[in-house]
């Protein structure tokens, strides 16, 4: 067992943990924190997408031991700090972007990752981004509606579909 | 996954000698070993995981060539690869942004996935891998199937790219991967075009000897018209069957000549 050492949703933690443990475990088993997901575990759906350092990754296809020293961002510290829902995540809940919201947290982090870098994406560039996040309940429409919507563009030409 | 140690050297020296040790692998982003180690394809004792060398990461242009670290991340290439353009266009749509977050060019070149999207770029530009002993071309890296020139324990440092006058890459996408089903990356340099197909065939990365030859004497997308790719040796799956790939290959060459800048 190694130690290690991350800063996760701003909070500095530390965990015993082996070669083999995985980024997603450490974050759900060692830290409680299970708003991230594992849908597949194989690394194809986007459930437990993270951000390290500030770039999205998949945390079931990343070793605990290669995010310490990181800063580790998850579904859980993407709140507004008054502990109201950020605007990304009040335009899912608003546009009805999830159904039984198992995708929601990769969802709400891949999206939030494109919006940093792309403040208004066209239609087409947030299903390009949304290309390693699976929804079961194929709810993609609605998605890509609130996505549009929190970045304060009109959707009312978007049909409801 | 079986129990294994990882280590994260901070140079290539002390890489080097944690691969010495037995059964000690290489971990580049981890996008394909990964999931590999979740079947229990690989069993090794130790992982040497790249990410932490700060020697083989970054993206360099120096007089004509595009220099790339080992361990530089495929959204790293896609942003900072402006002085070639096809390439960055490459390294931007490889598998999905989370990654390309992790996923890294030497990773990717050393697996040698018969599918992969960097293999066609370094073959079509006569790209240089550099290891942490010597420097091989292109030309004999790519040995077959999952299978290169890499002797046990050697890491791919940096590539370097001829940048070309024009290229483009086109991957005509299994839906279901997002690997290439057929891609065809089209380089033209002062000397002659180089043409280079993955996801096609068996044996791996390819070059389209008799498409470098029509479009050297003129680059255009009829200059292809005439020719037909031959389907023996290609892939025959549910995705696709060999005539079908075979096919493909020319529209992909013909579109990446189109679209070349």
């Amino acid at each position: 067992m190694t130690k290690v050492t991350m800063t996760v949703n701003g909070k500095s933690v530390s965990g015993e943990v082996e070669g083999r443990t995985l980024l997603v475990d450490f974050l759900r088993d060692a830290q409680r924190l299970t708003g991230t997901h594992v849908g597949c575990d194989t690394s194809q759906c986007g459930a437990c997408t993270v951000h390290v350092d500030g770039l999205q990754v998949k945390s079931c296809t990343m070793f605990a031991l290669e995010a310490d020293g990181a800063t580790v961002t998850t579904i859980e510290g993407m709140g507004n700090a008054d502990g109201t829902m950020s605007a990304l995540q009040a335009s899912f809940q608003e546009h009805h972007g999830l159904q039984c919201g198992f995708c929601t947290p990769g969802m709400i982090m891949a999206a939030s990752s494109l919006l940093k870098v792309n403040p208004k994406p066209t239609e087409a560039e947030i299903r390009h981004h949304l290309e390693g996040n699976i929804c079961r309940c194929t709810g993609y429409h609605n998605i890509v509606k609130a996505i549009m919507a929190a970045s304060g563009q009109d959707v009312s030409a978007i049909a409801a579909e | 996954m079986y129990a294994f140690d990882v280590t994260r050297p901070k140079t290539v020296a002390e890489a080097v000698a944690a691969l010495s040790g037995d059964e000690a692998q290489a971990l580049g982003g981890g996008q394909t070993l990964i999931p590999t180690l979740k079947q229990r394809l690989a069993a090794p004792a130790t992982l040497v995981s790249l990410s932490a060398i700060d020697e083989m990461k970054g993206v360099c242009a120096d007089g004509g060539t595009l220099t790339i670290g080992g361990g530089t991340t495929h959204a790293t290439v896609a942003a900072e690869a402006s002085a070639y353009p096809a390439l960055a266009a490459l390294a931007a749509n490889i598998g999905d942004p989370a990654v390309r977050s992790r996923g890294t060019i030497g990773g990717s070149l050393a697996n040698n996935d018969p599918s992969a999207c960097y293999p066609s770029a370094a073959l079509a530009s006569g790209a240089t891998i550099v290891t942490n002993n010597r420097e091989i071309a292109a030309d004999d890296y790519f040995q077959g199937l999952f299978t290169t020139a890499l002797n046990e324990g050697e890491i791919i440092t940096a590539v370097k790219f001829p940048v070309p006058e024009k290229a483009n890459y086109q991957k005509f996408v299994q839906p279901a991967s997002r690997f290439s089903l057929v891609g065809v990356f089209v380089a033209k340099y002062a000397d002659g075009v180089r043409v280079a197909v993955t996801g096609a065939s068996e044996n791996g990365v390819f070059r389209w000897k008799e498409a470098e030859a029509a479009l050297s004497a003129n680059f255009s997308a009829d200059a292809v018209e005439g020719l037909t790719a031959s389907a023996d040796g290609l892939i025959n799956d549910l995705h696709g069957d060999a005539e079908y790939r075979a096919h493909l290959i020319k529209v992909m060459t013909k579109r990446a000549v189109a679209a070349a800048k």
